[in-house]
């Protein structure tokens, strides 16, 4: 019983801990999904690049993927 | 590489070809282009009963990435092509998607004949307001007092408003949206394709790296918010005088009224004409 719990919770908090996933090669680095976060779920990393690191603040809102011009951002619960 | 991806736009793109897109990063025609996508989506359509033809220009590039039955043709004539397309075989939803230069300025003239005919075709043109392509000049769309690579001390002309051009010349389906508000405008996209004859949809985007540049209005980011503070829906609009519409544009379903469509107009003169050759060949017969 414990144990499927625990694989429930830890699928749960997988799915929670990446909420959007871009993908990185089709990225330009236009920063739309940057500014336009309600929730500033996201940052830059050292290339410039946009990466997850809120991903609990994350509300499936659809702004960041129906705004991306590359189609290189996706949404894991949609 | 597709694979990797799952969401509804990645199903209609060409899995060959080769990804990043050719638009400059931010641009608003990539996300038009996902609205089209999945306003297609949103209808059910068979790849194979849609077709999407397209001019010259950074909006013609669009087809290229589409897994439909797509035309990439000469400079303005993606309507006569389309007229060709939907006359030889009436069962395909036929979209032309087109830029500003090349739907109002070199192909203006197959435009408002198009939108007299009323034939069923779904047009939609994306406004950036200059030529992005081939280096920032002016186009009919240009807004007075801003400034092109060929108009460097500012536009003189009075520029197109391209929905009440498409309304007068008698569309009957005419909307505008923009970028920023994406979900809307793919509302408004697939209510025009199930629209049956001439529906136009203007789609108010940004070209930052020529017309923001030279008009110092900023990054990607900046000109799509600038077209959330310039919008009026049509319901609002409705209440607002004309001075405090002046500068802004209205968006939403701008106008819509039911005309005799081209293609079945032509359909009923062949099928007259038909039953009487038939009744010609039965009088010889007897």
């Amino acid at each position: 019983m414990a144990d499927t719990e625990k694989v429930e919770v830890k699928k749960k908090w997988k799915k929670r801990s990446d909420p959007v996933v871009i993908y990185k090669k089709w990225c330009k680095a236009c920063f739309i999904c940057v500014e336009m976060c309600p929730q500033k779920v996201f940052d830059t990393d050292r290339d410039g690049y946009p990466v997850v690191t809120r991903g609990l603040d994350c509300t499936q809102c659809s702004i960041c993927w129906l705004h991306c011009p590359e189609f290189a951002i996706t949404s894991s619960e949609k | 590489m597709v694979e990797q991806v799952s969401n509804v736009t990645h199903k209609y793109l060409r899995p060959k070809k080769t990804f990043p897109n050719v638009w400059c990063p931010g641009c608003g025609i990539g996300i038009a282009m996902g609205a089209l996508i999945r306003a297609i989506d949103s209808l059910n359509f068979n790849k194979d009963d849609v077709s999407v033809v397209s001019g010259i220009g950074c909006t013609a590039r669009i087809p290229v990435y589409l897994d439909f039955n797509t035309l990439h043709t000469t400079h303005g004539r993606a309507i006569a092509f389309a007229t060709g397309v939907k006359l030889a075989n009436p069962k395909l939803h036929v979209i032309v998607i087109s830029g500003d230069g090349d739907l109002l300025a070199i192909g203006g003239n197959h435009f408002i004949h198009a939108a007299r005919r009323n034939i069923d075709i779904t047009c939609i043109l994306v406004n950036n307001y200059i030529y992005g392509m081939t280096g920032g000049q002016y186009s009919p769309t240009t807004p007075f007092a801003k400034n092109a690579s060929t108009a460097p001390y500012g536009m003189i002309e009075q520029s197109f408003d391209p929905s009440d051009l498409a309304k007068s010349s008698g569309a009957t389906y005419v909307a505008r949206g923009t970028v920023y508000h994406a979900s809307q405008l793919s509302r408004l996209i697939s209510q025009a394709i199930s629209h049956n004859g001439f529906s136009f949809v203007e789609v108010i985007s940004n070209c930052h790296t020529q017309y923001g540049r030279l008009n110092r209005e900023g990054s990607a980011v900046k000109m799509i918010q600038w077209q959330k503070e310039y919008a009026v829906p049509a319901s609002a609009a409705a209440r607002m005088t004309r001075e405090e519409l002046e500068g802004k544009f209205v968006t939403g379903k701008l106008h819509e009224v039911f005309r005799p469509e081209y293609v079945s107009e032509y359909q009923k003169i062949i099928d007259k004409f038909n039953e009487e050759e038939e009744e010609n060949r039965q009088l010889q017969e007897s």
